[in-house]
This record gives C-alpha cells, sequence and structure tokens, in this order.
C-alpha cells in the first residue's frame, strides 16, 4: 500500500468539484493573507513533533493522561513564546492554539492552561484597577504565574447570587478572610484548579461591616512557588473522570480561613476602602462583559468543531460503500445515498451560517463594548439576550451536527480513533457550561417578553426584535411566499406569534391568580420554545443577509455554490419547522409539497461538491486526527494501524488468561 | 457528612400516591420475579473484591480489560448453575434478572457476546448432533466464544461480506482466508483477547461456485496456552466512545483449515463430496435477529429507567435560582422546564417495556409457527422489529442525553454515570442493524402494504390502519388518546402515500426503481418513523388500559397519566404532521398543549416515585448524582477523592514540566 496515494474515491471526488477550493478557503479564513499566516503558524507548531504519541492518550490511565497533556502544553507555550519573541506578534497565536483548532491536534481532550489564557487574563484585563494590572498581568503573560477563574461551586451553578463562598473583610488587618461555610460552597470545575494552577480569580460573597455585597472578583495564591504545595487552608483536588475533555485538570477548591490582602479584591468596579467602607461599581452591568465575550468566542468554536466532524464524515462517505441496489452495479458510494446527503449537507451548511453570524456577533459586540467605554450602556440588554440565545441554540446545534455526523459513518465512527466522540466531548460540555442552555433562552425570553409589551405600547424596538412591531402592524396573515425571504418572514411570523402567545398565556394565569413567576414558569416550556424560534429567525436572516454581502465580490462559481447553501438551510429549516409555520403563516400543503422537493433538488445539486466543500474548511490531518476523516482516505489502513498501538494488541496472550480466564474454563477458580 | 436520606427525597417519598412496590413487581414481571432478581443481586454482591476500589475510569485502557475479566469470571462463576437453571428459550424473554451485571462491569463484559450471540447462534443454527457436541461446553464455559460477522468494510449489507470459507473435498475441510484489508472481522465483542471459540460468517465456495454468507465453527485460540493458531490474526480494535471493556476485536484468517462438520448445518449442508444442498427458507435466519433486536428495545426501557432515576432524585435534592425573593431557592424539579425534560423520559420506558414485551410475545408466537412451517407472519415480524430496532435505539439515545444535560455540569461527571449509560445506548443506534437501513427495510414493508391497500388485499394486523385510511380519510379529530392514536396512524398512512407517490413521480422522471427510491429515501424514513410512532402510542396506550383493569385504582391512574402525557408530548412533537394529515386544528394544539401542562403538574408529585419504582439499587446504578439516599455533594466529594491524582498533593508533573517552563520564564 502506498503511503502518499490518495483513494481513487476521494481523488474523482476532487477532480469534479465546480468551484475553486482555495477561493473558499481564503474567505473562510478573512482573505490570502490570513491564510499564509495561519499555515505558517501551523507549520511552526507542528514541526516541533509536540503532537506526535507513541501510544495514543486514550490508552493511557487518568494520572497519566494529565501528566502527558502538562507535558504537552509546556512544550506547547514554549513554542509559542518563542514564536512572540521572534516576531513581536499580537494575540493571534495564543488564539490559534487555544481555539478548537491548532490547539486541539496537541491537546485533543483539552489542556490544563486554557483558564490561565481564556478566564485568568482577561478576568485581570477586565476587572483588575490599572494598579493591579501593572502588578499581575505581566507575570500573567510570561507564565511566571498560572491561574485559572473559580466561580461554580459544587451545588451552585447558573444561579450567581447563590454561590456561597464568603469573602469578610477584616480592616484590623486590611485583609479579607475567604471561607468555604460547608460542602456545597466548594468550587467544582475550574479547569487547571486541581493540580495546574498556583493562582486563582475566586468569586466570592463580599462582607465588610457585617453587611452582604454580593459576589466580587479576588485573586488568590493557591499553591506556594517553589514547592507548589497547596498553601495553608486550601483544600484542592481534582473532580474525577469527565465525558470530555480529561486534560483539563478540572478542580474542586475549598477554603479554611484563608486570609489574603485587601489589595486582592479586583477593584476596577467595586472598591473596600481601608476603612471596609464599600464603594459600589457606576453599573452593575460592566461585569457582563467577558462573560458576553466568552458566549461569543463560544459560537465560533462551535463551528470549528462541526466543521471537523462533518469533514470527517463526508470524505469517510466517499470513501465507503455499502449494498447493492442493483444487482449488476458495484456497491455505490454511501454518500450517494439521499439520506446520507441529508445526513451531512445540512452539516456543511450550518458551519457557514454559524460563521458569519459569529463574525456578525462579533461586530455588535465590538460596536457595544465601544460605546460602553463611552458610557453609552443602551444596546447592552439586546447584546445580552442575542448572546444567550446563540450560545444556547448554537451549542445545542452543534452538538447535534456532530452527534449526526458520527452515527452517520456507522459503528467506525464509535471508534475514538475517528475522534468523532471527542470532538462529541468538548461539543456537548459547551450546552452546560457558560450558562446553561435552558437558563439562557430564558433569559433571552425575558428580552422578547419586554419588547412583545414596547411593540404593544407603540414604541420603537431594538433591531433585532423589530420584526415584532412589523409582524404586529397587519391585520391578516400575509399569502405565503415560497421563497428564501418569504421562508424567513415566515420564521420572524412564527418567533412574533409564540411570543405573543406566551405573553397571553402569562397574563391568562396572572387572571387566575397565579403570581408573574409562577405563571413565568407554567409557560416557560412556551418561552423557551419562543426563544428559540426568535433565533431561528435571526440565524436565517443574518445568514442570508450576509451572505448576499459576501457572494457580490466572490467568482460565480462560488457565489453559486454557498447561495446553494444557504437555499438548502433556509428550506431544511422551513421542513424541520412545519407544525410552526402551519400555525402561524398561511403556508399551504402544496407549498410544503414544493419546499420538500426543493430541498431533495438542493442535495442533488450540492452533491458533487460535497468533498470540495469540506476540504475547503482545510483542516490538516494533524489537527483532525481522525483514521476516517484524513485528506487521503486510507481509511480502512488508518483504522488498522491505529488498532495496532493498543499496549493489547502488543503481546499475544494478555496476563489474564492465565490468573483469571484458564482456572475459570477448567473449573479450578 | 450525614448518612441519612436527604430530606427533600424523604419528602417526595411522602408525597407519592401509589404504592411502588406494586408497580415494582409490574415491572419486573411479578412478584416472584422481583424477589429472584434480588436473590441474584445479592449472590453477586456477595462475593468478595466484586467492587472497585478505585473506580475503573482511572485505570489504563489495559488494567481496565484484566480488571473486567477477573471481575466476569468471578461473577459468572457463581451465577453459572443459575444461569443453567434457565436455559430454555424463555430466558431470552426480556427480563430484569441480570442487569447486575451491569452494574459490575459497567462498560460491557468482554463475555457479553458468549450469552448474547454465540450460544443463540449454536441454538438456532447448529444441527442437533453439532448441538450436543458444542452447547454443553458453552454453557459451562469450557469453551468462551463469540460471534463475528461485520467486517472493517463490510457492515449492514450482508451479501457484501469478503471472508471466504472454500470446501476442500480430498480433505473435507474448509479454508478460511480474508483476501483483502478490507475483509478482515471487526468489531465482535470479546474477541480481542478472551474468546477461544468464534462463529465466523464466511462467503461459501464449494466445486468451485459461491453459495452465500454461512456460519461457520472455529476455534481461534490453543486451549491450554490461549496463543492465536498458526493463521489467525486476531487483536483489538482500540478504544471506543464507550463499551470500553467489551473487548472488541480484528480477525484475519490465512489459508486456515477446520473441519466440515464445523459449518453450522441446522439449515444449509455441504456434504463430503462438496455438493451443496439448500435450507428450505433463507427466511430462517431471521430469527436470531429479530432476538436481538426485541433485546434492544428492551435495553432501552431499562437504560432510559436508570438515567431518569439519576436525573430525576437529582432534580429533587438541587435547589437553583430565586424566582421569588422572600423565598428559598426551588428544587429544580419544580421548574416546569425540567419536568418538561424528565417525565417524557419515564413515560417512554414504560413505553417500551411494554412495547417490547409485545413484540417478544408476537416473536414467540411466530417462531411457533415457524416450527410447523409456517412463515407467512415472518415478514410482518421482520418490518416492525426493523423499525421498533431503530426509533427505540435513537429515543433512548435522546432520553438520556437529555437526563444527563438536565443535571448540568454535573452529568458530564462520568461519577453520574450518565456519560457510559449513554455510551451504551447510543452504540445499539448504529449496531445490529443501522438506523437509517433499518428505517428503510421497514419501508419496503410498507410501500408493498400500501399497494395491497389500494388494490384492496387483505392487510396484516399493523397495517391494517392503511385500509382505514383509504376509505374514511375524513375522520374527524377529537382529543383523546384513541383520537391521538388515529391521527397518527392518518400521519403514517399520509406518509406512505406521500413516499409511494414520490417514488413514481421519479420513475415518470425517467429513474428507474431503484433510483428513484433513492430519490424518495428521505421521505421512506419519516414514513417508516410515523408508522413506528403509531404503533408504539397504540401498543402502549391499549396495554395500559388491560394492565389498568388488574391493579389497584392509584397505580392505574398514575400509569395512564404516563400513557397520556405520551401520546400527547408526541402530539405536541408532530403538531406540523398531525395538521398536514389529520383534521386537527390549531385550537386542537393550543388544548393539547394546555394538558401537557395539567399533566406535568399532575404527575410531578409521583416523579420520584416512579423512578424509585423501576428499583435500580445504587450497585447498579453507580451514579453520585442518583442514589437512593441522594447524598448528591458528598458521594460527588467521596469519588473524586478515589482519584489517584488526589492521592498526593503535588504531582510529579510540577517538577518534571511546569517548574522548569515557569523558572525558564523567570529569567
Amino acid at each position: 500500500m502506498s503511503k502518499t496515494k490518495v483513494n481513487d474515491d476521494l481523488q474523482r471526488e476532487r477532480d469534479k468539484c465546480t468551484f475553486n477550493v482555495t477561493e473558499l478557503i481564503n474567505i473562510i479564513d478573512g482573505g490570502i493573507q490570513k491564510t499564509e499566516e495561519r499555515k505558517k503558524q501551523e507549520d511552526m507548531v507542528l514541526k516541533e513533533g509536540i503532537h506526535l504519541e507513541q501510544v495514543p492518550s486514550e490508552y493511557l490511565s487518568h494520572k497519566e493522561k494529565y501528566e502527558l497533556a502538562v507535558k504537552k502544553a509546556c512544550l506547547l507555550f514554549k513554542v509559542i513564546r518563542r514564536m512572540q519573541e521572534e516576531e513581536n506578534a499580537g494575540m493571534e497565536n495564543y488564539r490559534a492554539v487555544l481555539g478548537g483548532k491548532l490547539g486541539s491536534a496537541i491537546l485533543q481532550d483539552g489542556s490544563p492552561l486554557t483558564l490561565h489564557y481564556v478566564m485568568f487574563i482577561p478576568t485581570l484585563m477586565g476587572q483588575a484597577s490599572v494598579e493591579q494590572q501593572v502588578h499581575w498581568i505581566g507575570r500573567a503573560f510570561d507564565l511566571n504565574i498560572i491561574g485559572t477563574y473559580a466561580q461554580t461551586e459544587l451545588g451552585h451553578g447558573t444561579f450567581i447570587r447563590g454561590l456561597e463562598t464568603t469573602a469578610t473583610y477584616d480592616p484590623k488587618t486590611k485583609e479579607f478572610v475567604l471561607h468555604s461555610p460547608t460542602l456545597t460552597s466548594y468550587k467544582w470545575w475550574p479547569g487547571g484548579l486541581a493540580h495546574t494552577a498556583n493562582y486563582c480569580i475566586v468569586m466570592a460573597q463580599l462582607y465588610t461591616k457585617g453587611q452582604c455585597h454580593g459576589i466580587h472578583p479576588f485573586i488568590v495564591q493557591l499553591r506556594d512557588e517553589e514547592t507548589h504545595m497547596p498553601l495553608k487552608g486550601i483544600k484542592i483536588g481534582e473532580i474525577g473522570v469527565k465525558l470530555g475533555m480529561n486534560g483539563t485538570n478540572n478542580g474542586f477548591l475549598g477554603f479554611e480561613q484563608v486570609r489574603i490582602p485587601r489589595e486582592h479584591m479586583l477593584m476596577k468596579n467595586s472598591k473596600v476602602l481601608e476603612d471596609g467602607t464599600y464603594v459600589n461599581s457606576p453599573s452593575s452591568k460592566l461585569a457582563y462583559g467577558t462573560m458576553m465575550f466568552v458566549r461569543v468566542v463560544l459560537v465560533t468554536d462551535m463551528c470549528n468543531y462541526m466543521a471537523k466532524a462533518v469533514t470527517i464524515a463526508m470524505r469517510y462517505s466517499a470513501v465507503r460503500r455499502q449494498s447493492q441496489p442493483k444487482p449488476n452495479e458495484p456497491e455505490p458510494q454511501i454518500l450517494d445515498y439521499l439520506t446520507q446527503q441529508h445526513k451531512l449537507l445540512i452539516g456543511v451548511a450550518s458551519v457557514h451560517a454559524f460563521r458569519l453570524n459569529a463574525d456578525w456577533l462579533w461586530n455588535m459586540y465590538n460596536n457595544v463594548t465601544a460605546e460602553l467605554d463611552a458610557g453609552d450602556l443602551e444596546r447592552l440588554p439586546e447584546l445580552h439576550a442575542l448572546s444567550c440565545c446563540l450560545k444556547a441554540v448554537s451549542t445545542a446545534d452543534a452538538a447535534e451536527c456532530v452527534e449526526r455526523c458520527r452515527l452517520a459513518c456507522g459503528g467506525h465512527g464509535y471508534m475514538l480513533s475517528s475522534n468523532l466522540p471527542s470532538t462529541y466531548g468538548l461539543t456537548t460540555a459547551a450546552c452546560t457550561y457558560e450558562g446553561e442552555n435552558t437558563v439562557l433562552l430564558l433569559q433571552t425570553a425575558r428580552y422578547l417578553v419586554k419588547a412583545w409589551q414596547q411593540a404593544i405600547g407603540g414604541h420603537t424596538l431594538t433591531p433585532t426584535v423589530s420584526y415584532i412591531a412589523t409582524v404586529n402592524s397587519g391585520r391578516r396573515l400575509p399569502p405565503w411566499e415560497n421563497t428564501i425571504e418569504g421562508i424567513i418572514t415566515g420564521f420572524q411570523r412564527v418567533a412574533a406569534g409564540k411570543i405573543g402567545l406566551c405573553v397571553s398565556n402569562i397574563e391568562k394565569r396572572q387572571k387566575t391568580g397565579l403570581s408573574y413567576e409562577d405563571a413565568w414558569n407554567i409557560t416557560s416550556v412556551q418561552l423557551a420554545s419562543a426563544s428559540e424560534a426568535h433565533c431561528r429567525a435571526i440565524l436565517l436572516y443574518t445568514y442570508y443577509t450576509e451572505t448576499e454581502k459576501l457572494v457580490e465580490t466572490v467568482s460565480p462559481a462560488l457565489k453559486h455554490v454557498l447561495v446553494q447553501l444557504v437555499d438548502l438551510y433556509v428550506v431544511y429549516w422551513a421542513l424541520q419547522r412545519l407544525g410552526d409555520l402551519l400555525r402561524f403563516t398561511s403556508i399551504s400543503e402544496k407549498d410544503i409539497d414544493e419546499l420538500q422537493k426543493w430541498y431533495e433538488d438542493l442535495l442533488t445539486k450540492l452533491r458533487p461538491n460535497a468533498v470540495g466543500l469540506v476540504d475547503a474548511f482545510d483542516i490538516r490531518d494533524e489537527i483532525l486526527r481522525s483514521a476516517l476523516g484524513a485528506y487521503d482516505g486510507r481509511v480502512y489502513e488508518r483504522l488498522m494501524e491505529e488498532a495496532m498501538k493498543s499496549p493489547l494488541n502488543a503481546e499475544p496472550v494478555n496476563s489474564s488468561f492465565h490468573k483469571y480466564l484458564k482456572p475459570f474454563m477448567q473449573g479450578k477458580l | 457528612m450525614s448518612k441519612e436520606v436527604n430530606p427533600d427525597l424523604v419528602k417526595e417519598r411522602k408525597a407519592c400516591t401509589f404504592n411502588v412496590t406494586e408497580l415494582v413487581h409490574i415491572i419486573d414481571g411479578g412478584e416472584q420475579a422481583t424477589k429472584e432478581r434480588k436473590e441474584v443481586e445479592e449472590m453477586v454482591l456477595q462475593i468478595k473484591d466484586i467492587r472497585d476500589k478505585v473506580p475503573e475510569e482511572y485505570l489504563s485502557h489495559k488494567e481496565r480489560y484484566e480488571n473486567a475479566v477477573r471481575k466476569t469470571v468471578l461473577m459468572v462463576e457463581v451465577l453459572k448453575e443459575h444461569a443453567l437453571r434457565h436455559s430454555s428459550f424463555d430466558a431470552y424473554k426480556p427480563s430484569n434478572m441480570y442487569r447486575i451485571q451491569s452494574g459490575i462491569v459497567k462498560d460491557i463484559s468482554p463475555f457479553m457476546l458468549h450469552m448474547g450471540m454465540f450460544v443463540p447462534t449454536i441454538f438456532g443454527q447448529a444441527s442437533p448432533e453439532q448441538m450436543s457436541e458444542w452447547l454443553p461446553k458453552a454453557l459451562s464455559l469450557q469453551i468462551v466464544g463469540t460471534y463475528a460477522q461485520t467486517e472493517l468494510g463490510h457492515g449492514t449489507f450482508l451479501r457484501g461480506l469478503e471472508t471466504t470459507a472454500t470446501y476442500d473435498p480430498k480433505t473435507e475441510e474448509f479454508i478460511i482466508n480474508s483476501p483483502t484489508i478490507t475483509s478482515y472481522k471487526w468489531w465482535p465483542g470479546g474477541l480481542a483477547q478472551t474468546a477461544n471459540h468464534c462463529i465466523v460468517v464466511a462467503q461459501l465456495y464449494s466445486k468451485g461456485q459461491c453459495y452465500g454468507v454461512h456460519p461457520f465453527f472455529v476455534q481461534i485460540r490453543d486451549l491450554e496456552t490461549h496463543v492465536p493458531l498458526p493463521g489467525v490474526k486476531v487483536g483489538e480494535i482500540g478504544p471506543k466512545l464507550g463499551f470500553q471493556t467489551a473487548n472488541n476485536g480484528f480477525l484475519g484468517f490465512q489459508n486456515f483449515r477446520i473441519p466440515r462438520n464445523c459449518m453450522l448445518m441446522k439449515n444449509s449442508q455441504v456434504l463430503k463430496d462438496g455438493t451443496y444442498v439448500k435450507s428450505k427458507s433463507d427466511k430462517l435466519t431471521y430469527g436470531t435477529m429479530v432476538l436481538i433486536r426485541v433485546m434492544i428495545v428492551a435495553d432501552a426501557a431499562y437504560e432510559i429507567g436508570r438515567a431518569a432515576t439519576i436525573a430525576v432524585r437529582y432534580s429533587a435534592v438541587r435547589h437553583q435560582s430565586k424566582p421569588k425573593p422572600d423565598q428559598p431557592e426551588p428544587q429544580i424539579i419544580d421548574y416546569v422546564t425540567q419536568q418538561h425534560k424528565l417525565f417524557i423520559a419515564i413515560a417512554t420506558s414504560h413505553a417500551f417495556r411494554i412495547t417490547g414485551t409485545w413484540l417478544w410475545d408476537t416473536y414467540s408466537k411466530v417462531v411457533a409457527d415457524l416450527g410447523q412451517g409456517k412463515l407467512d407472519q415472518l415478514p410482518e415480524l421482520h418490518a416492525i422489529a426493523c423499525c421498533l430496532k431503530a426509533v427505540c435505539s435513537r429515543d433512548a439515545s435522546a432520553c438520556v442525553e437529555q437526563c444527563r444535560l438536565a443535571c448540568g455540569g454535573h452529568g458530564f461527571m462520568l461519577s453520574s454515570n450518565l456519560p457510559i449509560i449513554y455510551g451504551l445506548v447510543t452504540a445499539t443506534v448504529t449496531y445490529e442493524g443501522e438506523y437509517t437501513v433499518m428505517m428503510l427495510q421497514t419501508a419496503r414493508y410498507l410501500v408493498k402494504a400500501w399497494k395491497q391497500a389500494v388494490d384492496g388485499t387483505a392487510l396484516t394486523p399493523t397495517v391494517a390502519y392503511l385500509l382505514n385510511y383509504l376509505n374514511n380519510s375524513g375522520r374527524k379529530w377529537d382529543n383523546t388518546p384513541e383520537g391521538i392514536i388515529a391521527g397518527f396512524q392518518a400521519v403514517a398512512a399520509g406518509k406512505i402515500k406521500e413516499a409511494y407517490e414520490a417514488i413514481q413521480r421519479h420513475q415518470k422522471e425517467g429513474h428507474d426503481y431503484e433510483d428513484s427510491w433513492n430519490l424518495a429515501s428521505v421521505q421512506l424514513v419519516n414514513a417508516s418513523d410515523a408508522h413506528c410512532r403509531a404503533i408504539l402510542c397504540e401498543v402502549f396506550f391499549t396495554e395500559v388500559q388491560k394492565l389498568s383493569s388488574t391493579i389497584s385504582a392509584p397505580l392505574a391512574l398514575v400509569l395512564q397519566q404516563l400513557a397520556e402525557l405520551y401520546l400527547t408530548y408526541w402530539t405536541l412533537e408532530k403538531g406540523g404532521d398531525l395538521l398536514v394529515h389529520s383534521s386537527i386544528t390549531k385550537n386542537d394544539l393550543v388544548w393539547q398543549r394546555q394538558r401537557y401542562e395539567q399533566l406535568l403538574a399532575v404527575i410531578r408529585p409521583n416523579a420520584v416515585g416512579l423512578v424509585d419504582s423501576f428499583d435500580v439499587r445504587d450497585e447498579i446504578l453507580n451514579s453520585t448524582l442518583g442514589a437512593y439516599d441522594g447524598r448528591v455533594y458528598e458521594r460527588l466529594f467521596e469519588e473524586a477523592m478515589k482519584s489517584p491524582l488526589n492521592q498526593e498533593p503535588v504531582n510529579s508533573s510540577f517538577h518534571k514540566y511546569i517548574k522548569p517552563f515557569i523558572e525558564k520564564s523567570k529569567l
């Protein structure tokens, strides 16, 4: 078997691709220049060989996995450090190795240093005063200290006000006393906390002069910088094995009356003066910043995971052949089955949809933070509402997409060597972290209910909910239009209709004597669904309009394909949400028949470009790490090569035969 | 730390309106079955060193396997006699008798396929002489076997297998060969390092002609030394999403010779001179396949029950948020969104258990008929078993994952056991017939039935509703369970009709039948799904009605509520289909939505009682979040403290890697 030869089927797929793959790669990267930079970065990191493993880490014990992760993380950041010194670059190198792409080539199941960069440093930047930043940020950037961020507790997650850890100010010594009063108050989950970090931002209830002022961030040293021993009064360890992310070293942390200097409270916003006086921050909304930043970044991560999964499944489906529908012909590539196209092509479209939505949200985030700095808080609630539902829907959709791709690979998708299970682990984790999805959908619902009431009251609405007013203005249902624009308008009607129903249900229930909160609770399944409908409408609208802008400057061949993908995405979701469309728009059964045909037609049209489209995600083999998805399509050879790395395969007879099996079979146990 | 039962759980149990023990007996299949199950559980739990001190997730892949072999042989040694007493046909009737095994070896025993496939295949396909030679050895575990069908390049499409068994009349032997890398057997549990025998499914060649795939009984390792025999290449396929201790293996042959009488010859035969004698019906081999699918439906019910137990108990213990400023944080099970996620899981477990039993009864009748040479019910049974296998495995995955996500971050911990349960359940979506392929097999049957219905031919019972639809398609919607069931049948009939017409349309456009089928296949899968949903709804509802007259009134009421919840839930999920294919109105959907919210409210006080009735003891649940006493946080902490990383304050990697790294940066 030649190692360099590409599988014939894949080669044929590539030969028939109708557009220029490189053109699309450059668009996804954000320009030719960016593609070159990315490739250079990948080369520089990968040539170090840190990603190579003799025995894949899945075979190791939990402890060995951690030790390997630490080793690799240190080697990786050593390379980054060198690159930074050589080029004096910005944050790009860090972002590359921390995101779902290059970083996961080296540390496929999470890194114990991620939160240092993703949460510890950003929180210092966002919440430390200028003097504090001078003191801490340099050390943190140089990795003189390793930090993490501890908020969630064993008994408390999404509801931040419920945290139990206390920080009580003692004006005599000018110190805060940190304490974990109960088992449920132990910090639980922070990555790198268990055995890696020596510093930590701790969120705790601030008490001073006998009064509680709510939760505030503190920087706390956990371990001795020389010996790494936990400091006195600090109870620390790891929380155990998880579904995924087993390289992240998630930890627990408890305090027994641990004292820290007053200056260790992060005081950019609120302050405690030497005498214990509490000075409130100008706006409590300012603390939203980091949270929203993380949610925006999450949407991008989700795109990366989906792109990986769909690349693997698509290439495998081009190589795998199965069944013989026609007796005198060979078994077809499974990609030729319409049911398979149905599972996979929507994945490709979803990557583009979320990518463009993420870019759009990122721009909005930057605008709003600029306004914030200028003291203008007006658009914060809208951005908050948007980032909540987009986080929820993008993580849920991505998890579903990755799992669908995995199942589309049949049994082989169940192998860790396909890399699909661990991609699923990373994706599904995001459904519950950084705000549990149902809670987030209900937060957006609060905003939508308010917007509805404003619309009824004749107030102007913010841009992303302005459709509510438009929908409300017409008395009759307008005729249905079976076009992309028509469907998008239909989705806005669905969203507005659902919000309206929720509002009237809550009101009805209040009239029966229920409190607002109980009425809200009983209606909450519908509220979550309204919120999701709102998010769908935005996703479709943004994907469509942003693509319209984009295709103005691309070649006709590529434009054609990108528009087909938008059509596929919009029609797919229309078919998924027929019940809603039937209830809230004037769509007819005949329209539905047409949509079904349109959808199947689009699958057939996109089929020849299926492999080209995933090649355009340009995820190199070292990052993909998949026996099923490698560029050369040597699927079966790679599966076997990976299996042969198993330590169990290194000996013909395992010791358990002599120890247990043989005595048992011979009745001598 | 207190060892008492969590007060919230105590309160929940007091609020329960029905007798939990009564429901436990129903689920087990009678008081006697419950008693026996508990005896088996005790027998196993009394074995010395059967419980792990360090949870197996912390071990290396190899150590986990070795530990699984150790525990399995200890367990089988104790259970062997008990199992032998129950080794009739009825032993395969779905039951929870031996579930304790999955408590001890959490992620599948390397022996699973020995009893799961090796023995049943000998039962079903060996001749009487072969059976008398092999079966005693297999049942007493003097030999350990597995079943090898799937190959690296070939799964669901059986005819595509490449392994060959070529008869050599000179020596009266078969020569087994794996001609390509894609022909290597790949996946069988226990094959890698455990089994010394194996049923190998291979293309039979005799006198220069191929007769299709047949089963062969093959020894692969030396009985004394366990070394693979010359010509056998065997090993493991590597780590997976789950099934970590199943010891799934690969197997290749190089001119490996076995005696002629190692071909399983109950049905087809090869005579000494190489003459091939065909079996009477090629449908006879369906039997084992259907049996496995019955078991998958029953397992799905059990695993959903486990997941629901964990998530419901945890949701009764966990408190969160403060909707009302002056009141404490509520139990999260009081949030309607949480009830929406969990109660459907409870109802689905009952729906699948009851449907599984119904399928088993149908299967045993068909098997009895087969014995008398009657084959005509086989295609219908096959069609039902295919779609039920597909839909139940998929729904079970969705339910389990929903339960896991409903536990927030803590559900991501392996100590919750939810990720492992998900791994077990999601595997069933693709093994033993991949989901989509199964759905399309049922669709073939449905399309045929539709043609018969249009021609006015009589239909088999499970598709008889097609005639009602044709004769009476204007049936008025009514908001009752019977009305919903009729509605789902209308949806199924409508979708079958649409898919059928789509095939015809594509044919008219010039495609041949198979291409037209392919172009319509997304719709065909939808039609199968609708058909299966109609069956599930109908069987669940009617069986609960029957049962209700024989049990206490409070319990009957609760089971009826669950059945109605199931129907209402799916009415809302499939509102679009119902709007298109039945006469349901938008107002009816509003009514159904309100009814659904009412049902959640009436089920709420019994939620914990309902999961207690699944009666999964802590040693089988293996969950920090779901234990009977609700000591959630204490158990999470206790489990974490078992981590080898937590046995030392500073891990060696600090001195080896982190410290030099930090120090370099200080320079």
